[in-house]
């Protein structure tokens, strides 16, 4: 049986690890940065490209050549902002961290802030996160009385500021231009791009790297182990280990540290997470928070397998890493597994989330924001006992007039849990459905009983 | 504008900060909407004088944000999870509960003004679905079964310590 590999959560939930500065610096804490001021910049963010890091926030670019993007030329500051905002249901990995290892983030930050050479670093956490928030703020202040923050860091002569910012519950801001426009001071509304790639023209039109809390907590241990041999874990399409984060109808939800590439679904779901709860069987799983495509168990994926041979993988046996997921047409994202069993009822868990969506669209781009309106219309309709066997057709045409004509990636947000639900339990669609118009024509008479609402359970 | 010499300080050492001072709006009205409850219209212009920004940059602001509210609430503030993950675990049943332990409606504030029980989005605590926010803090594991002891507890606490009412 495989077992968990915790490099980023090595300490979270030992007994007697704290958030305390003490306690970080007694585990190795800021032996890193101490090391990595010695060296030069532009060899940290080669550590980094040769590691192959790929960002943890969800849409998994390489971290070495998002940093490679910064525009030097134009000799405006350059700023680091770490996206906390953790907001795509199903995700909670990156709370931990904060939570119980601030410290480690801190660190994380100021070695990619040396490293990018950033005038200034924020960190935008999620307004919910209240206690996160006094957290940061009270272990960033112990690294500045400690001089691992702020001026002339550890006699480097580099000195960096962090700004922890709250954001106010949008989902939206944790789309990375959005959040620049809200750390601006204003409606996150993500930004067009090209122009506004923000290693260009990001915060206050200045180069701006955005990176996610586990990425950059990744950066430290790549400058740890060095580029080569962090690069050495996982496959080589994707280095590193992965967080795991189960929600939904397991026996034991929670986060595993794996290797990226060295279990399986089948591994997590059964050895990590105990099955699924007693006298069910599993029948669905979104694999990294709710706007990744879904996937049923019983799919069967023609793929190539590691050797370049052809293969087929059911849901169980696809490996841990990002480009096994690809390979099944879904994304591990940021790695917040959803998993239903054969009790949840598909087109209401397509419902809740359209209505996630809906409230979450800025309203920015008519597709998006009409789009998500309606899908959520018409899925609550079908939930409510209105459905018409049309309405199949209809959900998943107006998502695919979504996806690839908005700003940002809210409009693919949307469109693909519909567009992966719909075909894919259109069994279950049309049996509601037809259900529903039996009871609709028998409602004078022993009308059969329809589930009606979206509660799920 | 009267804001208590704690906040007013707070907004002082914040500003300065930032490279642009707009940038500390969500900060700012944070601090507003902890000390009052709410962000009235006069706390609106206050900030854009602050910021040196228009009232109107403020308001768009406030009316964008789930955060932030315009109108007092009960003294304790319940907001349960309804996304996916918490949904499974049966967020629906634990939101009904609430409803009826605490003579709350969805979405309102009780008569005797101590609770207003809402339904928010994923608050990042997947794993330990069902999810219910009390004010600033997060209660984990909150199911059906469990809900009415919670709903009772928050009631005891609520009545002991009577903070001043927003209502």
């Amino acid at each position: 049986m495989p077992s968990e590999r915790r490099i980023i959560y090595r300490h979270i939930d030992e007994p007697g690890y704290t958030t305390d500065l003490a306690c970080y610096q007694r585990s190795g804490g800021y032996e890193v940065l101490r090391k990595s001021v010695l060296r030069k910049p532009e060899e940290l963010v080669q550590e980094v490209k040769d590691a192959g890091l790929k960002g943890r926030g969800g849409a998994g670019f390489p971290c070495g050549m998002k940093w490679g993007f910064l525009d030097r030329k134009s000799g405006k500051p350059v700023y680091l902002i770490c996206n906390a905002d953790e907001s795509e249901p199903g995700s909670y990995k990156d709370r931990q961290i904060i939570y119980k290892d601030p410290h480690q983030l801190i660190e994380g930050v100021v070695c990619s802030a040396f490293a990018i050479q950033a005038k200034l670093a924020f960190i935008y956490i999620r307004g919910e996160m209240f206690e996160g928030f006094r957290i940061l703020e009270r272990a960033i202040e112990e690294a500045r009385v400690a001089n691992f923050v702020g001026n002339n860091i550890l006699g480097s002569g580099y000195s960096v500021d962090i700004i922890v910012h709250r954001g106010a519950g949008c989902y939206i801001c944790g789309e990375e231009t959005g959040l620049i426009e809200s750390l601006e001071g204003k409606r996150g509304y993500p930004r067009i791009k090209p122009p506004y790639f923000p290693a260009v023209l990001g915060l206050y039109n200045c180069p701006t790297i955005v990176n996610n809390v586990e990425t950059l907590c990744q950066v430290k241990h790549v400058l740890d182990m060095g580029g080569k041999e962090f690069a050495k874990i996982g496959v080589p399409a994707d280095s590193g280990t992965h967080i795991w984060g189960l929600s939904g109808h397991v026996m034991r939800p929670g986060y595993y540290e794996i290797e990226a590439g060295k279990a399986t679904v089948r591994d997590l779901l059964y050895d990590f997470a105990g099955g699924p709860p007693p006298g069910r069987s599993f029948k669905a799983l979104i694999p990294g928070g709710s706007s990744m495509k879904i996937l049923r168990f019983g799919e069967k994926f023609k793929v190539k397998l590691p050797d370049g041979s052809a293969g087929e993988w059911g849901v169980l046996d696809i490996p841990l890493d990002g480009a096994s997921f690809m390979q099944c047409g879904t994304a591990m994202g940021t790695g917040g597994m959803i998993v239903m069993d054969d009790s949840a009822d598909m087109v209401e868990a397509l419902s809740n989330l359209n209505s996630f969506y809906a409230h979450e669209s800025c309203g920015q781009c008519t597709p998006c924001r009409e789009g998500s309106l309606w899908l959520k219309r018409i899925t609550t309709r079908v939930c409510n006992g209105g459905g018409r066997l049309e309405d199949i057709d209809l959900v998943k045409n107006v998502a695919d007039q979504i996806a690839g004509r908005t700003i940002c990636a809210h409009g693919e947000a949307v469109a693909w849990p519909c567009q992966s639900n719909v075909p894919k339990f259109r069994d279950e669609w049309e049996a509601k459905i037809r259900a529903q118009m039996q009871a609709r024509e028998h409602a004078d008479e022993n009308a059969p009983a329809v589930r009606k609402g979206m509660r799920l359970v | 504008m009267n804001l208590l010499p704690k906040t007013a300080e707070y907004v002082e050492r914040l500003l300065p900060r930032y490279p642009q001072k707009r940038s500390a709006m969500l900060m700012v009205l944070h601090a507003i909407q902890e000390e009052q409850g709410y962000i009235s219209r006069e706390a609106m212009e206050w900030t854009a004088q602050k910021l040196e920004v228009t009232p109107i940059q403020v308001y768009e602001v406030v009316t964008f944000y789930p955060m932030f509210r315009q109108a007092p609430i009960g003294r304790r503030h319940v907001k349960v999870c309804r996304t996916l993950s918490c949904a499974l675990r049966g967020a629906y049943r634990v939101c009904d509960s609430l409803q009826e332990n605490l003579a709350c409606g969805l979405g309102q504030t009780s008569e005797d003004g101590n609770f207003t029980v809402e339904f928010v989005e994923c608050v990042a605590a997947c794993g330990s679905a069902p999810v219910v926010m009390v004010d600033d803090k997060i209660h984990e594991n909150i199911t059906p079964e469990k809900a009415p002891d919670f709903a009772a507890k928050l009631k005891t606490e609520t009545t002991a310590a009577m903070p001043p009412s927003r209502h």
